[in-house]
């Protein structure tokens, strides 16, 4: 078989794919989608206006954030995740979901469960204490169950594949979710004070528990928020421009390579710190090498588009595909930049990492998902096109204002309380003392706040707009 | 090249082996080392396990997320040596499961913020922070203060962290509840509880004596955060890593 045609899609339907339980996590996504965005929106104007604490322990921005980062990450990426390689894995073997109905359920729906019970007890207060991984124990147990069919289910796919080749969408998929089984078991290893209580003990202390962590938590963005949505860009952006992966050969040495260098990465979180410092340059030199596999990615997507790029014109989600992979070039570009030891004395601790979080984490993770639902909603729902396209574009437009508003915002703040920090008067004292580096933020959270106010917007649009696509209405107005 | 990927990308099996070697290998080489390499925790004195009181404190920090805008970690930078104190080592944190460094200071970096306000001025801050600092944007926690600790499950509590590998003795253990108690206590006998954990703060955190709150847990494990290292008496050998 030659590259050329290995690379392409295959669109035959089966009458058998499992098409139900991709639908529901269509719905799923939208919801996680919406309100993650609405949570951001409120912690974001916490920062602005204390008083929206509400004096209140379960609205306090302690509890708040990780419900916000888990509903970003874990339920709307996640669950767009899942169901988008149940439709491509069934897709590229041309097999029915290895055990079928009840085990495709039960996957999709264990880990609805799983991300209720969790954010539930965020509000409550119960959590590690560990960023993105603040579920407690037992929820953690039923994670690695519900994962471990999971991957039983994506294996067997591919084990029962009609094609004669395992396409290079699966490749990522398989290794999202093996990786994340890997750094999720091992990271959450605690010790429960009680079977019948919630609180537990991490299994590891101070230096060690922080490079696990991190080993753990930069994974999840290398792993979840990034092989995964890789997975989904070589199914849904070919498909969409119905042109074959631009380069065969690059696809195969950018996958190995960011796989591997990936795992390397997590102490560039911890520069500076206690750790000791042979593992904070490893960790810059594997995060500067892995600019270039990441680009790899980017280029391959890109240029997929040779010879359709018309079609941004006339496809909504394919433009949200596109600046998706436009937005990953860009912050795989400033990734490396902020592990360079130096960058990162200064823009460690500021905003300028929530910025760089947000740019990848709504530029490029919520427009892939985007660009995906547009394009899978009418087909899951046999449905010509759109509802409106119009209504698309003007998502796209909100929303990409919303970003820039967002992550410039976040630039001017970071590098102005990181400046701020470290600034002399001519006596040679501190010039400013803490609270006043806050006052200054001030200003920039507002922008950002509005900056996710419009994000929201674009996203309720895009709500309104898929219910009307799976109704099987037609905007009267014809679309530009 | 292409060639031998046909293989890989024919064979279900080989692919799920090569991708799992693949990524295991990062993680090796940099945490066990950390495991076998002694200097990685320097040789300093005064580093002691949580007493009960702190320890529970210690979850109420991590309950109310208090990381997400705290860090507790002094970078060795002229700047941040000079507003929070001499930069934190791997020892001073190496009994803490789990750790919190954090990764983001809203707030202002509080490895050693322990000694530096008055335990009033805590209170007052947790209660209402903008009455002390009018600029503040931190929430408010006046609940603390009104919900009484039990102290039934402590032992439970030191007992799964001892499993975890932190050096509590079964003294320790045993007397935990009453070391609870003594900690905020003006009138009980605290000669034992500073023995067994040496810099003890004790007192009555919240102003109230008569039952032990939140709120005087929460004050205890910030009042000796960053507090057990005598940094005059630490050579710079002992800090190589």
């Amino acid at each position: 078989m030659t590259a050329t045609t290995m690379n392409r899609v295959r669109s035959e339907v089966r009458e058998d794919y499992l098409e139900d339980v991709v639908r529901a996590s269509m719905a799923l996504t939208m919801f996680w989608g919406i309100a993650a965005f609405t949570v951001g929106v409120y912690i974001a104007f916490q920062l602005a206006f204390p008083a929206l604490n509400l004096g209140l322990e379960w609205t306090t921005f302690g509890r708040l954030r990780p419900l916000h980062t888990s509903a970003a990450i874990f339920a709307f990426g996640g669950t767009a995740l899942i169901g988008s390689s149940f439709h491509v894995v069934q897709r590229t073997c041309r097999a029915q979901l290895f055990g079928g109905e009840p085990v495709a359920w039960f996957i999709l729906l264990g880990y609805q469960f799983f991300i209720v019970v969790a954010a539930t007890g965020y509000l409550l207060g119960i959590t590690q204490g560990r960023e993105y991984a603040e579920p407690e124990w037992y929820a953690d147990l039923w994670l690695t169950l519900v994962w471990v069919v999971y991957l039983v289910a994506f294996v067997g796919t591919l084990v029962k594949r009609q094609e004669p080749h395992i396409y290079v969408a699966n490749w990522f998929y398989l290794s999202f979710i093996l990786t994340i089984a890997m750094l999720h078991v091992v990271n959450n290893l605690a010790m429960p004070v009680s079977f019948v209580g919630t609180k537990s003990y991490s299994a590891f202390a101070g230096v060690q528990d922080a490079l696990t962590q991190w080993w753990y938590g930069h994974n999840a963005v290398g792993f979840f928020l990034t092989a995964g949505f890789l997975g989904m860009m070589y199914y849904f952006i070919p498909k969409a421009a119905n042109r074959p992966v631009y380069s065969y050969r690059l696809s195969i040495v950018h996958f190995w390579s960011l796989i591997f260098l990936y795992i390397w990465a997590g102490p560039h979180h911890l520069h500076y710190t206690a750790l000791p410092e042979w593992a904070q340059m490893l960790g810059m030199a594997f995060s500067v090498m892995l600019w270039m596999p990441s680009w790899g990615g980017m280029i391959n997507g890109l240029m997929t588009l040779s010879g359709a790029w018309d079609k941004l014109r006339t496809d909504p989600g394919l433009r949200f595909s596109v600046t998706a992979v436009a937005f990953y070039g860009m912050s795989t570009f400033e990734g490396p930049v902020m592990s360079i030891r130096p960058v990162n004395a200064l823009s460690h601790y500021t905003d300028w990492t929530i910025g760089h979080v947000h740019s990848g984490a709504l530029g490029w993770v919520a427009f892939i998902v985007f660009g995906m639902m547009y394009h899978l909603v009418p087909v899951l729902w046999g449905r010509k096109d759109l509802y409106s396209k119009t209504l698309a574009e003007v998502h796209f437009w909100i929303s990409t204002i919303g970003i820039v508003l967002y992550i410039t915002a976040m630039w001017v703040s970071g590098i102005m309380q990181g400046l701020m920090w470290r600034a002399y008067d001519e006596l040679g004292f501190l010039q400013y003392s803490f609270v006043e580096t806050v006052q200054a933020m001030h200003p920039f959270y507002l922008i950002r706040a509005m900056g996710g106010v419009l994000f929201l917007i674009g996203g309720l649009v895009m709500a309104y707009n898929l219910w009307r696509t799976a109704r099987g209405d037609v905007a009267r107005t014809a679309a530009a | 090249m292409v060639l031998s990927h046909a293989k890989i990308e024919t064979n279900t099996a080989i692919l799920l082996v090569l991708s799992l070697l693949t990524v295991v290998i990062g993680g090796i080489v940099e945490i066990i080392p950390l495991y076998t390499i002694e200097t990685t925790i320097e040789r300093v004195g005064g580093v002691r396990p949580y007493t009960p009181l702190e320890l529970v404190g210690r979850n109420i920090y991590i309950r109310e997320g208090c990381y997400l805008c705290h860090s507790q970690q002094i970078r060795p930078f002229r700047d941040e040596v000079e507003r929070y104190g001499h930069y934190s080592l791997a020892a001073e944190s190496m009994y803490d499961h789990p750790f919190q460094w954090g990764s983001k200071r809203t707030g202002p970096d509080l490895a050693r913020v322990g000694g530096k306000y008055s335990d009033e001025w805590h209170v007052a801050h947790m209660v209402e922070p903008r009455s002390v600092v009018p600029e503040s944007i931190m929430p408010s926690y006046p609940f603390l203060k009104d919900r009484v600790l039990k102290t039934d499950d402590i032992t439970a509590h030191l007992r799964a962290v001892r499993k975890v590998g932190v050096p509590y003795s079964d003294e320790m253990i045993a007397q935990a509840r009453a070391d609870m108690e003594a900690q905020q206590n003006p009138d009980a006998d605290t000669a034992g509880l500073a023995k067994r954990y040496p810099k003890v703060p004790v007192g009555i955190f919240d102003g109230d004596p008569a039952r032990i709150t939140e709120m005087d847990a929460l004050v205890a494990y910030l009042q000796m955060l960053g507090t057990l290292v005598d940094f005059s008496a630490v050579t710079p050998q002992q800090l190589k890593q």
